[in-house]
């Protein structure tokens, strides 16, 4: 289950970043660039409190 | 149990070892440094500074050189001074001066720095406003602006204020955990932002954009009434913008939870995404809206980001303040609860976020970044030399460490004069010598290290030269 909320986390990161340098190709407008990042964020959030704080307690304990 | 009592067990079940050094088991790993590091330093400080270079004629060739020189320098200084000091005492800055300098000096440098810190989270709240005001068409500060232009305006930070502050209250480890969650996805948002506008600049391909960077966006040419920034400026300010947290020792708060003094080097996640990728990106930003607004006076982050990335990035700049603002706050809290160590944490930080969110309600403190990032950190240097040379130094000279606590005296003379002599010199060499206050650290720790180990010299009577604190073995 975290290995695949971490999968969804780095996309949604590269859901972030990647639409803006399709933009600066000339392959999508901003304002779709600008609803994919906001979707990315979304998703970023939902999912990364999932994992990455889980991780970091793991390793208190170790 | 009612909810109201639980949430007051858990405040006060808050422990942050303000007076005994981190026990072994609470140590933390590197991932909580790299995390916190690269939230507070990717922060809304660098919505501002970034485009401050664009203000003050930066070359694009010096930005780039003398952030990685100035960043390397800083890097180091966070590992050699802070990292080694921490580690081996474990304990925050505050107290450890308190050992050294006694507990009447302590008091009002906690004071000093407290007020610094809140002024700090102030200017951070304030930035995370303009993001916030968005929505509600709130009238944004310009750069001349001193006093809030209105009501909305101080009723948004008071909101912002109000969620900071709870959020600190519950001590460093709520804040790792969200800098840890946002860090990544700030530096994604800060990078493609500028990423995004680039089009706009009249660059469509990666081979476009040095020349453009050199003859538009970093042009070397100020602002009317600015200031020209060479290489030295921005090497210098890329090293002690964070001075007082490194040289200055403030970061012992956080380092003294490390398992090894080498996790100072983690703060290369903060400086290089946020003091060299974040910087430029904000440099970007802030210069298509000069382009494009013909020179508009306004000076507002959050509407920047959200012209540039649309609702995400407004969040950002919301989140990027924050990110600031609550450490930030943390040690504004720790600063002052050392004055009394029986005041509760979360009632002291209480009352710091209610001052900080005073403050923030002035938009000069946002508009006077530079100088008071660089007057910040001057003020908090020559007790960051006294820490260092009385843990390292002291001891190999026959000279006693922790002098007030030895003799049990509440003032170590030898503190107070090398703190008012170094900060006359750096005052004199302003005033006198036209020095710009983003160089004075460099002479100014030089002069506190010669002051303190004369003082010490001279002041300490023959005492047994074994300090009261038992060494730690981890």
């Amino acid at each position: 289950m975290k290995s695949i909320l971490k999968v969804i986390s780095i996309a949604a990161l590269a859901l972030t970043l990647i639409p803006s340098f399709l933009v600066l190709k000339g392959s999508i407008t901003p304002e779709l660039s600008k609803t994919l990042m906001l979707i990315g964020t979304i998703v970023w959030f939902g999912t990364a409190s999932f994992w990455m704080n889980k991780s970091e307690e793991e390793e208190v304990e170790s | 149990m009612s909810s109201s009592q639980n949430l007051k067990q858990r405040l006060e079940a808050v422990n942050e070892y303000e007076r005994t050094p981190i026990p072994k088991n609470k140590l933390k790993g590197w991932k909580s440094f790299i995390g916190t590091y690269a939230g507070e330093h990717t922060a809304g400080t660098e919505f501002v500074i970034g485009p401050l270079f664009v203000a003050h004629g930066a070359t694009a060739g010096d930005l780039v050189s003398g952030l990685i020189v100035g960043n390397i320098l800083a890097i180091l200084s966070w590992a050699f001074f802070t990292g080694k000091v921490a580690v081996k005492t474990r304990t925050t800055l505050y107290y450890q001066l308190e050992k050294i300098a006694g507990n009447r000096f302590t008091l009002f440098y906690n004071v000093v720095n407290a007020a610094l810190f809140c002024f700090l989270a102030g200017s951070m709240i304030a930035v995370s406003a303009t993001a916030v005001g968005i929505p509600f068409n709130l009238p944004m500060p310009s750069l001349t602006d001193i006093y809030p232009n209105s009501v909305g305006w101080i009723i948004t930070v008071f909101c912002i204020g109000t969620v900071t502050t709870f959020v600190a209250m519950f001590g460093f480890n709520v804040i790792s955990k969200f800098a840890n969650i946002a860090a990544p996805w700030m530096i994604m948002i800060f990078i493609a932002a500028a990423v995004g506008v680039l089009p706009r600049l009249g660059i469509n391909s990666f081979s476009d954009f040095w020349p453009v960077a050199e003859t538009t966006i970093w042009n070397g040419v100020p602002l009317e009434g600015q200031s020209k920034f060479t290489f030295w400026h921005i090497m210098f300010f890329a090293w002690f913008c964070n001075m007082g947290m490194h040289i200055g020792m403030a970061d012992m708060s956080l380092l003294r939870y490390a398992k090894k003094w080498t996790y100072g080097f983690s703060s290369a996640t903060g400086v290089f995404l946020g003091h060299f990728i974040a910087w430029m990106a904000s440099g970007i930003l802030y210069s298509l809206f000069l382009l494009e607004s013909k020179g508009s006076l306004v000076f507002a982050p959050g509407p920047i980001a959200y012209e540039a990335a649309g609702i995400a990035g407004a969040v950002c700049v919301v989140i990027a303040g924050w990110t600031t603002a609550n450490p930030t706050l943390y040690r504004a809290g720790l600063a002052i609860q050392s004055i009394n160590p029986k005041w509760k944490t979360w009632k002291v930080t209480l009352f710091v976020g209610l001052v900080t969110t005073i403050a923030a309600c002035f938009p000069a403190l946002v508009m006077q970044l530079l100088e008071f990032v660089a007057l910040y950190g001057l003020i908090l240097m020559p007790l960051g030399a006294v820490i260092f040379l009385d843990v390292f130094v002291l001891p190999k000279m026959g000279l006693a460490s922790n002098y007030a606590e030895l003799t049990k005296s509440h003032f170590n003379p030898a503190v107070g004069i090398t703190w008012a002599v170094s900060l006359v010199f750096c005052l004199g060499l302003n005033i006198y010598g036209g020095i710009e206050i983003f160089f004075l650290g460099l002479p100014g720790w030089f002069v506190a290290v010669i002051v303190y180990l004369l003082a010490s010299k001279a002041i300490q009577k023959k005492t047994t030269n074994v300090s009261p604190t038992i060494p730690l073995n981890y």
